[in-house]
């Protein structure tokens, strides 16, 4: 029987399957809360209250920063909290 | 340096030793001449039976009943995944053709691999035969194919390079205008059926190991009258030439001596190919 040319080892690409677009782990959700800030820290970060009384802290979000928009205690906010620690949020919209 | 690189008409070829070589002692010899012997008599046996209107899976069961009917283990077979004893490679075929219920027909050619384990030793051969008549571009390929294998164990010879075997096939089949396979190399041979080193058919001469006495060489040139790429098949294991043009295969297992090259892929009777 002939042997096939060897040498390194062909990099076995075979092995690990691409998972197709489909099937590709979608990013999870973050929560949405509304909250009423409650107090500023430094560094754009706000201690929000929310509806059911946790405080968290939540940070301005970067579209915010950008267009200038400032945010005072007693505002109501959107927070955006992440799944993964829900102790800490984001700030997507102020409402009038 | 542990195997070698070398490059030449702008291809280059690596082939670094995996594991040093063995050298097999003259008892060790006498052993892996018992299974190649065989072999040999069996591919004799097969190019009898290959005529038009029988079946490659025929030829198959045909070489394991009579390897095993000899007191010989079929090589092949769970080698690798391979479950035949035999590999059946039909004109544009190169190597490892699965046997089937594939007829073979007048005017085609046949390549036919096979291999033994006698007491834990390895013999491996190959032929290609013609299926009743056959064209004479075809019947040149096969002269030429078989040419090319005696001017490669011609240059087995102690003090030689591995390659000075590789070029001389190479210069044989190129000067009549065929083309070596790259993708598939002889080998050494003897407890495994694969060893080191591997034997291209294609190459500088004066690079790679020193040939020794002890070394057991499976010489196989594979040669297509086209082009010399391959490609392998869905079944995982037939390769084919890929502007199908017809291919043949022949290989013997060969010792290296004081005296020179000594085939031991002969009948008793010292028939061979």
């Amino acid at each position: 029987m002939a042997k096939r040319r060897g040498g390194k080892r062909r990099k076995t690409g075979r092995g690990q399957t691409k998972k197709t677009r489909q099937e590709q782990t979608k990013k999870e959700e973050a929560i949405e809360v509304e909250g009423t800030v409650v107090e500023p820290l430094p560094n754009a970060m706000f201690r929000v209250e929310l509806e059911a009384g946790h405080k968290v802290l939540a940070h301005i979000s970067g579209k915010m920063r950008m267009h200038f928009i400032r945010i005072l205690p007693g505002d109501k906010v959107i927070v955006e909290l992440s799944p993964y620690d829900l102790s800490r949020g984001r700030i997507t919209y102020r409402h009038k | 340096m542990r195997g070698f690189r070398a490059s030449w008409r702008g291809e280059s070829i690596k082939l670094p030793l995996h594991s040093p070589i063995e050298y097999k002692a003259l008892w060790e010899i006498d052993r892996i001449g018992r299974a190649s012997r065989l072999v040999a008599e069996a591919l004799l046996a097969l190019r009898e039976e290959s005529k038009p209107g029988v079946r490659t899976l025929d030829l198959d069961r045909f070489a394991e009943a009579w390897l095993l009917g000899q007191g010989a283990k079929p090589a092949f077979k769970g080698y690798r995944g391979y479950h035949f004893t035999l590999c059946t490679s039909v004109n544009e075929e190169v190597v490892h053709g699965l046997p089937s219920e594939r007829r073979l027909h007048e005017g085609e050619i046949l390549s036919l691999d096979l291999g033994a384990i006698v007491e834990g030793y390895y013999g491996d051969a190959a032929i290609t035969v013609p299926i009743g008549d056959i064209s004479p571009e075809a019947k040149h390929l096969l002269d030429v194919t078989r040419e090319a294998l005696h001017c490669g164990i011609a240059e087995a010879v102690p003090g030689h390079h591995l390659t000075d075997i590789s070029h001389a096939i190479q210069r044989h089949v190129e000067s009549h205008g065929f083309s070596v396979v790259r993708i598939f190399v002889g080998h050494g041979i003897g407890k495994a059926l694969h060893e080191e080193p591997q034997i291209p058919n294609f190459g500088p001469p004066g690079h790679g190991p020193l040939l020794k006495p002890g070394m057991v060489l499976a010489i196989e040139p594979m040669v297509n009258a086209g082009t010399h790429e391959v490609a392998i098949l869905e079944d995982r294991w037939t390769a084919v030439s890929q502007d199908r043009s017809l291919s043949a295969h022949f290989e013997h297992t060969v010792a290296i001596t004081e005296r020179g090259p000594a085939i031991l892929t002969l009948s008793e009777s010292g028939e061979g190919w």
